[in-house]
């Protein structure tokens, strides 16, 4: 049921040329950002080559391309996300799903996949990428890997946050910027930490950022993993909330 | 068993804001609905017929009461309950970007029809609904009127025990409002349905039972019978080609008063247990009046609508009126 939900609303995604100018504009400026990398790993090569204990091809193309990626994606995800329950609100077809035998759960659950599914082909175009460099050389994979593991589960937090706000509101515009907003915050939120005020910690900590860069730097470690499946449950558990709340007032 | 309650409803209530005292939008209805009936649900605009079906249907929760579905209740086991339920709001909820056939298998893998009866229960819907022909047509660039209909195959893909319509023929032209109506009787041989509407003919032609609904209460429920009988009133109208004697009229057993309509045409009273329309088209041929119409008055659904408003009304204000005084 949860399948046949999501499929709907990828399907819905590529009925509309959305889809196809989001995917081609992304992996255009991925592309961009990757070749501008190559470039620059090329002119340091020389002093690389020189210094013990050099940052490898990885560090140097492939960290930066996925951190470009992510703020690429800061940008579009709310684009995507801001139609999910706002629009099904506002052409009142939710009440389509409502009379159906599902679930609150089932309906959030579904849509969530589905705008997960489309992110995680975004993500798909970039990832393979730096793989073309295996053409010419050697990668570190396991960099490479933690790097997308975190960038999925930054992008699963991008897509549950942005659900959360549709839920909030029929207006999808209103939803995308309170989403584009809410996601920027959470992504700054660290600047607070390297001030050294008091409680910059605690808002440090609590940023969508601090816990991808040790991920890209190859450092996985279970609290990041944690955090952003906190993050992730809660939005959709809200979510669920938020939609039975619909039935009980108005 | 054709007796069997599909549809139970007991002292519903629903309340819109939290505000204590304010009037509810639904006060305290009750109301079954039998297998094989047509439940017409009256009101003018803002009464509480929608927010009636939105609670029977799931998509409101009731303040209190309770509402059982084919002995499922629907509060308790939401799921089991709603797989028995078609529904069509006031706004058919339709994908526009997908085809019909699209937008019809969604709905069936929604109600969890399993797969290889999909297909089948697909055609049925639009060979039912007269969709065959617009299949792979996309929802976007239907007429209004095809729109509803898929609307009305949404409701019935899964061969619900319930069907509810939401003003069903709202923006339809005649001759469609008309392949709606026969859709709806047919739909009545296997299913219940609750339809609303406020255009007062298509109760009389699609419904078995009327309920009318005004400012939330419910204050009408007869067979359609019932309703027909309600209409009927204790007077003729006779109209001819010559002068009418009315003296002569009024000597005729059983006639309590005429009242001239126009030149030719007047208004016959008479009691209610007799009729004397032999005697009268007796005595206008004998007349020489030369007969052109004699037809018993009805009084229109509109009134019966009104004055069943209305008196709601003036009692109101009458109560309020005694209260100011004392």
């Amino acid at each position: 049921m949860i399948f046949t939900l999501a499929a709907r609303e990828l399907r819905s995604m590529f009925l509309s040329p959305m889809a196809w100018v989001i995917l081609a504009v992304i992996s255009g400026l991925c592309a961009y950002f990757f070749l501008l990398y190559i470039e620059l790993y090329l002119q340091l090569q020389p002093r690389l080559a020189a210094t013990p204990n050099a940052p490898g091809v990885t560090s140097v193309i492939v960290v930066p391309l996925f951190s470009t990626a992510a703020t690429v994606l800061l940008l579009v995800t709310p684009l995507l996300t801001m139609r999910l329950i706002s629009e099904e609100r506002r052409n009142q077809t939710l009440s389509l799903l409502m009379s159906a035998p599902i679930s609150m759960t089932e309906i959030v659950l579904g849509k969530f996949l589905g705008v997960f599914a489309f992110v995680m082909l975004i993500l798909m175009l970039v990832a393979v990428m730096p793989l073309s460099l295996l053409a010419g050389g050697e990668i570190d994979m396991g960099l490479w890997a933690s790097g997308l593991l975190g960038l999925v589960l930054l992008l699963a937090s991008f897509c549950s946050i942005g659900l959360y706000v549709s839920t909030l509101t029929a207006q999808p515009t209103v939803a995308a910027v309170a989403t584009f907003g809410l996601l920027l915050l959470l992504w700054v939120l660290n600047l607070a930490g390297s001030t050294g005020s008091e409680g910059g910690g605690v808002l440090s900590y609590l940023s969508l950022l601090s816990h991808y860069q040790p991920l890209l730097k190859g450092i996985f470690s279970s609290t990041d993993i944690i955090y952003y499946l906190l993050v992730i449950s809660s939005c959709l558990v809200l979510s669920v909330r938020r939609l039975d709340a619909d039935r009980l007032q108005h | 068993m054709t007796n069997d309650i599909l549809i139970k409803v007991e002292e519903l209530t629903r309340y819109y804001g939290v505000q204590t005292g304010a009037r509810p939008a639904v006060d305290n209805i009750s109301f079954e609905v039998r297998r094989g009936e047509v439940l017409g649900f009256l009101g003018p605009n803002g009464a509480g017929k929608s927010t009636t079906m939105r609670m029977i249907t799931g998509n409101l929760s009731p303040s209190h009461g309770r509402i059982t579905i084919n002995g499922i209740d629907i509060l308790d086991q939401p799921k089991k309950a709603k797989a028995d339920i078609g529904f069509l709001p006031e706004l058919p909820p339709l994908y526009r970007e997908l085809t019909v056939d699209e937008y019809l298998q969604f709905c069936a893998r929604l109600n969890r029809i399993s797969r290889d009866k999909q297909t089948n229960a697909i055609g049925t819907a639009k060979e039912r609904c007269g969709l065959s022909d617009v299949g792979k047509r996309l929802i976007a660039n239907l007429s209004k009127g095809y729109q509803q209909r898929v609307g009305i195959a949404q409701a019935i893909i899964h061969s619900p025990a319930v069907v509810v319509l939401d003003e069903p023929t709202v923006g339809l032209d005649p001759i469609q409002i008309r392949e709606i109506r026969h859709l709806i009787r047919e739909l009545s041989n296997e299913h219940s349905v609750i339809l609303s509407t406020h255009i007062l003919p298509e109760v009389q032609a699609t419904c078995d039972r009327v309920q009318i609904i005004n400012q939330g209460r419910l204050v009408l429920s007869d067979s359609i019978e019932g309703l027909i009988q309600r209409m009927q009133t204790s007077s003729l109208r006779l109209r001819t080609k010559n002068q009418i004697n009315n003296n002569i009229l009024l000597a005729i057993e059983g006639v309590v008063a005429v009242s001239v309509i126009d030149e030719d045409c007047v208004q016959i009273k008479h009691k209610p247990e007799t009729n004397p329309a032999a005697s009268i088209a007796k005595i206008t041929v004998e007349q020489g009046w030369e007969l052109l119409e004699l037809t018993p008055d009805r009084r229109s659904l509109e009134e019966i609508f009104v004055d069943i408003t209305t008196a709601e009304h003036t009692a109101d204000e009458q109560i309020e009126k005694t209260e100011a005084a004392a």
